[in-house]
């Protein structure tokens, strides 16, 4: 059978550096960070003590008193993002069939808060379980495209992917499929995560997996930078609607990009090391490739997963070499974690969007924060180095990888008409 | 207005986010409030905080106005 082809029609974002789309994409291009002493809790006895949190978000301001109680944060951004997404798409939800409409969302862990909470209550009394009954429904992964459903009517296919890192990017494959196999018209796609909480920081510390660069939070996402060390916590949400492309045309739908292919692959590894020659990093770009139709040399861009961790940037850069050849120095690479920081499961949907708003604007975004070349970089790869770059792009790949090994990559095309 | 109605409606208010003016002895919690089933529960189980009683599940069930509610939490005091 005959694929159908995907385009892309709405966009939302709530990120650590802009609220929505367009100051999003304002912050991208002038490398803005989003770093800033964490503001939720004490942090007088933890390691690190910075983040990249939403700034000036009341979730007052978009939910009533009783909705913002049970939602946990997750859950508030998947909604926000996902109604910018909607009403950017045009879609007049009166007059499309409902039953065609789905919900793919990724979520990491999903609500932290809302378990650490709970479970502190718990602890603190006599041992009788008096937990509160939205503790579970407020918590787990899937009530954010539940949510998102039962606000607009989407009865199509609903649920939520769980890849840690790479959670969004495959809630946007699977989204993609189910399109291309003529299953669903409008999939609501993407991600959020909101794991600054004590357990967020205080489990990520543990792994030494965090920059503790506490003198200078803007300056601790590095990407690239041979004094890194470690990844900046984000959070956020992000939301794309994609929409098979007939049916985007005949209602007249400004058209943001295709969708054209995505890839997916594991490490079968270790649970948090990147595997060190790159396996299943450049099995997952090879299969990014041929499941878009695309030859190494099409390719103009890769927002990398690039998280500013030692090991990790440098298996992703051998393995982008490994797969691209002498094509790889052509290519503009870059890391909008520098900017955002991790947002975990949104990540792949908030860099995506990134690589598409770049497309759209022929400039690619600046990795920011680099002061000193690591020797186990090639020096001829093009790391968009804290200046943003023109560039007319026509095709543009998206990594994500996860915690477990899960690896996931997804490339969008301008429009050919 | 008891103290007890008092505390009662202002649990109600806060949970359910709802008028004051709405709360009053005949509303029923689900027809009237917008309470759902598992609203009902955690307004049964802050009753039990904010009194220090308990409130066996087989009661509970029939506890679903605000005057119920009230007078339930009064029986239980006495």
């Amino acid at each position: 059978m005959e694929l159908k082809r995907v385009v892309v029609t709405g966009l939302g974002a709530l990120t650590p550096i802009g609220n929505n789309i367009s100051e999003y994409w304002e912050a991208l291009k002038t490398g803005k960070s989003g770093a800033a002493p964490i503001t939720y809790f004490d942090t007088t006895l933890f390691k690190t003590k910075f983040a990249c949190e939403i700034k000036n978000f009341n979730a007052n301001d978009h939910f009533d008193r009783k909705e913002v109680r049970r939602l946990d944060r997750f859950a508030q951004y998947a909604l926000v993002a996902s109604d910018e997404a909607i009403l950017d798409s045009g879609v007049d939800l009166d007059v499309v069939d409902k039953y065609r409409i789905g919900v793919i969302w990724g979520a990491g862990i999903g609500g932290l808060e809302t378990f650490q909470n709970e479970v502190i209550d718990f602890a603190k009394g006599d041992g009788t379980p008096r937990f509160n009954p939205f503790f579970i429904p407020k918590m787990i992964a899937d009530i954010a495209p539940g949510n998102i459903s039962i606000k607009h009517g989407f009865m199509g296919p609903n649920y939520a992917t769980v890849s840690a890192c790479a959670s969004s990017a495959n809630a946007m494959i699977d989204a993609l499929n189910y399109i291309r196999l003529g299953y669903s018209d409008i999939m609501v796609t993407g991600g959020s995560e909101a794991a600054v909480t004590q357990a967020g920081m205080g489990g990520f510390n543990s792994m030494h997996a965090l920059s503790t660069r506490n003198d200078d939070p803007q300056k601790a996402s590095r990407p690239f930078d041979a004094n890194r060390d470690g990844f900046v916590l984000g959070e956020g949400g992000g939301a794309l609607i994609l929409e098979e492309y007939e049916h985007a045309k005949a209602r007249g739908a400004k058209i943001y990009a295709e969708v054209i292919g995505g890839g997916m692959s594991s490490d079968a590894y270790h649970m948090t090391a990147p595997h060190p020659e790159g396996t299943g990093v450049i099995a997952v770009m090879k299969n990014c490739l041929e499941n878009s139709g695309l030859k190494p040399e099409d390719v103009d861009t890769i927002n990398t997963h690039g998280t500013s961790t030692p090991l990790g940037d440098v298996a992703e850069l051998k393995a982008i070499k490994n797969v691209f050849g002498d094509h790889a120095k052509n290519i503009n690479i870059n890391s909008t974690k520098s900017m955002t920081g991790h947002l975990l499961g949104a990540a792949g949907a908030v860099e995506a969007i990134a690589s598409i708003l770049a497309m759209q604007n022929n400039l690619v975004p600046p990795t920011i924060n680099h002061e000193t070349a690591d020797e186990n970089i090639d020096p001829e790869l093009n790391l968009t180095l804290n200046k943003p770059q023109e560039r007319n792009i026509k095709v543009a790949m998206s990594n994500t990888f996860g915690f477990g090994g899960h690896n996931a990559c997804v490339a969008f095309k301008k429009l050919d008409e | 207005m008891s103290d007890i109605a008092s505390r009662v409606k202002a649990i109600i208010v806060d949970k359910l986010g709802v008028d004051e003016n709405e709360v009053v002895t005949e509303a029923s919690f689900t027809n009237d409030l917008g309470a759902d089933s598992l609203d009902t529960v955690e307004l049964i189980m802050e009753f039990e905080k904010e009194f220090d009683i308990q409130i066996p599940d087989d009661q509970a069930e029939n506890i679903s106005t605000v005057g119920q509610a009230v007078s339930y939490i009064e029986e239980a005091k006495k």
